[in-house]
């Protein structure tokens, strides 16, 4: 089988699916896995551009399906990691262009060479969610904590376990650390309580997010980075790493990073 | 859920709106979850009430039953208290059942109230712990 198929879904649009998928594809590749990230958002291509490679593109993944083109002329190597491919979505056709076997079958050609095959899914839950999430192994619903972020990651939960897709792993995006400890904003623990799924990483509002794909530079490329580093953690445990999850309220202090640590042991299941 | 370490590090519950929000999602998710219309949900309720009012003599005004999330399961929670009774007579007396008109307030010696719903649903409130 070898490559790992994940895909990258939300329900609701704009909380942080195409920069996830991104910056986990970029974070992979720097940890020298084989990684090839798919844009299913067809139609609202958007991938590339927030990778910096909007500008090598001749064929997309409509092309490999309809036939066009063979499936590595759609594979765009990126400029910094020579193992790391993006195939781009089609931007004048249409969610219908594509069916769910399409992406099994063109996954299917790809797992043998690849560790990671990513899948940034278009928002809501139509047809390009079912195809984004069919080849899927692992699924990662991400959200923001708000009311009504959350409610759709429920119901992409409900839509996943009814095609036997499992709940999946949540990120949580954009978190608030100083609004969380005012009792303003959702925290970590809140959201899990509610979806009662695993979370897989909790990532920091972070104003190096918008330069960053102003340039095409995933933030995780930053070291300094508090998002960056939050989805190298997310990569890492991808990876089967054990990677105790930090709520982003917490930082520094002594006793902080003491709690911290225990609480690892317990968050981590 | 407050962990032990939680306590000890003072990270205390949140005050703000955010626990308003979790509140809000709960209940919103739990309807979503079981896809039931609310005046289905209501007629439903309605007919529970009325199969149990066949057998006891039940408390309406304090009635509560509602729709509850577990996890990821849903379930339909119901606390249905009967009337009380008066003291000293036999709870299971169906003799007494019949004559019962009046509703007892003094609780000394009563009978302690019990499950009315039978296997079909559960008659205590859960608490989210
Ligand atoms: N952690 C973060 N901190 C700050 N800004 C962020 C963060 N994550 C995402 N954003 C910003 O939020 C916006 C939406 O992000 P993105 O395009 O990744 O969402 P999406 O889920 O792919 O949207 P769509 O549903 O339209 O495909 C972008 O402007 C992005 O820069
Ligand atoms: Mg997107």
């Amino acid at each position: 089988m070898g490559a790992k198929v994940v895909t990258v879904t939300s329900g609701k649009g704009g909380v942080g699916k195409t920069t996830t998928t991104a910056n986990l594809g970029v974070a992979l590749a720097r940890m020298d896995k084989k990684v090839v990230v798919i844009d299913a958002d067809i139609g609202l291509r958007n991938l590339d551009v927030v990778m910096g490679l909007e500008n090598r593109i001749v064929y997309d993944l409509v092309d490999v399906i309809e036939g066009r083109c063979k499936l590595r002329q759609a594979m765009i190597k990126h400029k910094q990691f020579p193992e790391l491919y993006l195939i781009p979505a089609a931007q004048t056709r249409d969610k219908s262009a594509v069916s769910p076997s399409d992406m099994i079958q063109l996954t299917d050609q790809l797992r043998n060479e690849f560790d990671f095959i990513l899948i940034d899914s278009p928002a809501g839950i139509e047809r390009g969610f079912r195809n984004a999430v069919a080849a899927a192994d692992e699924v990662l619903i991400v959200t923001n904590p708000e009311v009504s972020a959350v409610r759709d990651a429920d119901r992409i939960i409900g839509l996943l376990e009814a095609e036997n897709k499992g709940p999946g792993q949540l990120i949580l995006n954009r978190v608030k650390s100083d609004m969380v400890k005012k009792g303003e904003m959702l925290s970590a623990d809140d959201v899990t309580d509610i979806l009662a799924i695993r979370l897989i990483g909790i990532v920091p509002e972070d104003e190096g997010v918008i330069p960053a794909s102003n340039s095409g530079n995933p933030v995780t490329l930053n070291e300094n980075s508090r998002a960056g580093a939050a989805f190298r953690d997310i990569a890492r445990r991808l990876m089967g790493e054990n990677i105790p999850l930090v709520p982003v309220e917490e930082n520094g202090g002594f006793l902080k990073r003491l709690s911290r640590l225990f609480a690892g042991s317990s968050n981590g299941s | 859920m407050v962990s032990f370490l939680d306590r000890l590090m003072g990270r205390a519950p949140a005050k703000g709106s955010s626990s308003k929000a979790k509140e809000r999602l709960q209940f919103v998710l739990v309807h979503d979850r079981i896809n039931l219309p609310p005046e289905q949900l209501d007629a439903m309720k309605q007919e529970i009430l009325a199969v149990i009012s066949k057998y006891v003599s039940v408390d309406a005004t304090n009635v509560d039953i509602a729709l509850q999330q577990r996890d990821r399961d849903s379930l339909l929670v119901a606390e249905v208290p009967f009337k009380k009774r008066r003291e000293g007579i036999e709870q299971d007396d169906p003799a007494y059942q019949l004559s019962n008109v009046e509703e007892e307030t003094e609780p000394t010696n009563a009978a302690p109230q019990r499950s009315s719903a039978g296997n079909a649903t559960k008659t205590t409130r859960r608490r989210k712990s």
